[in-house]
């Protein structure tokens, strides 16, 4: 049963469905073994955002105040879509390379171990 | 004739279990609609045993009683400013985070058990819940004025009522009791008065209480004891509530120990933020999170599963979890906190070096290896006149909606990611925990109104977040917000006190 209701069949209404959110998407993006940003961050972001936007335009401005940011080598970084491994095409849509609503995007800077090498 | 005097037997039969009365020609479940859709059975209402002997008359008594004494100290608190003799200000922010995300809580138990108070089809567990609703009424009024006093001289503690409805990190406990109260009554009360009144409570009151002790806070500790018996009450019912449905029917056993499972794991995530009060925000220290959550979670609570294991009923799901969780969660809350003290209605800070140093001794094996670099981090950024503020607005679990700052227990540097799809929408949450109670009722929680969320979709005003927190939290911009460092409560403090 999808909720213990005392309607029948109660249905909720679905607060962050994407059209909700004025032609957006909301894409989410974690530096693995990096807590000095205690979470992932959000954007939201329009589904024809290239990715070579959001990784040079958006992520920057939270993400540039780590130490090592201007130390990765994107192309050592790997990264996960949703879990699953992921090449991002930089010049290709997101939403045309499986980057979807509420996507969780991560990447892992192997060589960089965060500040003090902790993780941070 | 004079009235004869009714013997206590008697007055306390006919003050509660004869306020009763027999349904002749209406419906019975017409009148308690409630009681039977979360699949609770209950065989025989009469086995319900009354938790404490309380009748009404002598309660306004007890309660009238304790009132004068505790306004009494209120009144000379205030007239010798008492403000002034509190450890440090960096304690009154413990008391920001209480009046705006605690003391809400209170009116809405106010609120639940008024509701269970009325749709038990028992008149037992109706007058037992009708007390604690009022009782709980109490407590936000106490604790309101009690605080009252440090308003007049501290920021942050001017609009609590307001912040608790919209401020992000506020939404945490809100949704919280709204799960809650929009349960069942059979489940509200295994989440209130059981999982939390009587397994939990503990962590926060003794956090609480002892904390204001410790800190000088006479007006808050007096609070503290004036609720005491109440709690005691509350405990007792909440006992009293789950043996009454284990022993009612055993199909209830299944349902009350998901229930556990579900509010248990709620239960912790909550308590994160005092987690980080005790261990970060009392100048004071009472003793550590670990330790708290040692003597009353795993000492107390573990015989108290020790007793309930005849009935069927199992430690929660996923204590082995929240057993290494006790080691890491009040860092890594406060270090979210600080890195977003822009967008909190209260202080924050790095903790002294001794301070650190009580750190390392108390988390031996976690504070050094992962946390202490965060700090030093932190000192190293303010040094160079950077102080580290978070530049975008973090992910929140969907479930308890908290940023998604937990780590795995196996790997406490990597995040815990877990989600699910649910009708062609992806959910997140930051443990298995929160993943467990979405899968089990996802039409309640694709309801959840995430602040960062609710923010993208412009339902908080903005754009920048300056304009959020001034004109939809309310805030005073660069006087609530912000590190105690420069403040305007720190500038006051330091005059009051003659230092430069």
């Amino acid at each position: 049963m999808p909720v213990q209701a005392i309607t029948p069949d109660y249905a909720g209404d679905i607060k962050d469905r994407v059209e909700n959110f004025h032609g957006n998407q909301i894409v989410y993006v974690g530096w693995d073994h990096h807590l000095m940003f205690c979470a992932a961050f959000a954007y939201p972001l329009p589904p024809e955002t290239p990715f070579r936007t959001l990784l040079e335009e958006v992520m920057p401005e939270g993400f540039s105040l780590h130490p090592e940011w201007d130390r990765i080598d994107w192309d050592q970084a790997t990264w996960l879509l949703d879990g699953e491994p992921f090449t991002p095409q930089l010049d290709v849509a997101l939403k045309d390379q499986g980057v979807g609503h509420k996507s969780l995007l991560r990447f892992q800077t192997p060589n960089l171990k965060g500040y003090q090498d902790a993780g941070v | 004739m004079a009235a004869k005097k009714l013997n206590i037997k008697d007055k306390y039969r006919l003050l509660t279990r004869d306020l009763d009365w027999e349904f002749s020609y209406q419906d019975r479940n017409k009148a308690f609609p409630f009681e039977e859709f979360e699949g609770i059975k209950i065989t025989d209402w009469s086995k319900w045993e009354d938790p404490f002997r309380l009748t009404m008359d002598a309660y306004w008594k007890y309660q009238a009683e304790k009132e004068r004494k505790l306004y009494a100290i209120f009144d000379a608190f205030a007239q010798n400013n008492g403000q002034l003799n509190i450890s440090d200000p960096r304690y009154v922010n413990a008391l920001k985070i209480f009046l705006t995300g605690v003391s809400p809580l209170e009116y809405q138990a106010f609120q639940g058990f008024a509701h269970t108070g009325r749709q038990f089809g028992g008149v037992g567990a109706r007058v037992a819940c009708q007390m604690q609703s009022i009782d709980e009424l109490r407590h936000v009024q106490t604790q309101v004025h009690a605080m009252s006093h440090y308003n007049k001289f501290f920021d942050g503690l001017q609009d609590w009522s307001h912040m608790h409805d919209r401020v992000w990190y506020l939404s945490v406990p809100k949704s919280f009791f709204n799960d809650a109260r929009a349960a069942g009554p059979f489940e509200f009360m295994v989440a209130i008065g059981f999982s939390f009144e009587y397994v939990l409570t503990n962590l926060l009151f003794v956090p609480f209480m002892s904390g204001a002790a410790y800190n000088g806070d006479m007006a808050t500790v007096t609070f503290g004891f004036s609720a005491q018996s109440d709690e005691a009450r509350h405990m007792t019912l909440g006992l009293e509530v789950i043996k009454f449905l284990l022993e009612q029917h055993e199909d209830n056993v299944p349902i009350v120990q998901r229930w556990i499972d579900k509010w248990f794991w709620r239960g912790t995530r909550l308590l994160t933020i005092v987690s980080m009060m005790m261990d970060y925000m009392l100048p004071n220290k009472v003793m550590s999170w670990k330790e708290a959550w040692e003597v009353y979670f795993e000492e107390a609570g573990g015989a108290l599963f020790k007793d309930l294991a005849r009935y069927g009923i199992r430690m929660p799901k996923y204590a082995d979890i929240i057993e290494k969780e006790k080691e890491h969660v009040s860092h890594q809350a406060w270090w979210t906190f600080y890195t977003h003290g822009h967008a909190a209605g209260f202080h924050t800070w790095i903790p002294t070096d001794e301070e650190l140093d009580w750190l390392s001794e108390k988390y031996p094996d976690t504070f050094d290896k992962y946390y202490r670099p965060r700090w030093e981090l932190a000192k190293e950024m303010e040094a160079k006149g950077e102080r580290f503020y978070t530049k975008a607005l973090p992910q929140l679990c969907t479930t308890c909606q908290i940023p998604m700052l937990f780590t795995e227990m196996d790997d406490p540097t990597q995040i815990s990611y877990r989600d699910s799809i649910y009708k062609g929408d992806r959910y997140h949450f930051c443990s298995d925990g929160c993943k467990d109670i979405f899968d089990d009722e996802p039409e309640k929680f694709v309801q959840s109104w995430l602040p960062v969320h609710q923010i993208f979709q412009g339902n908080c005003g903005g754009p920048d977040v300056e304009d959020i927190l001034r004109d939809y939290y309310q805030m005073n911009v660069g006087v609530d917000n912000m590190d105690i460092k420069g403040s305007p409560d720190e500038e006051r403090w330091k005059k009051w006190k003659g230092v430069a």
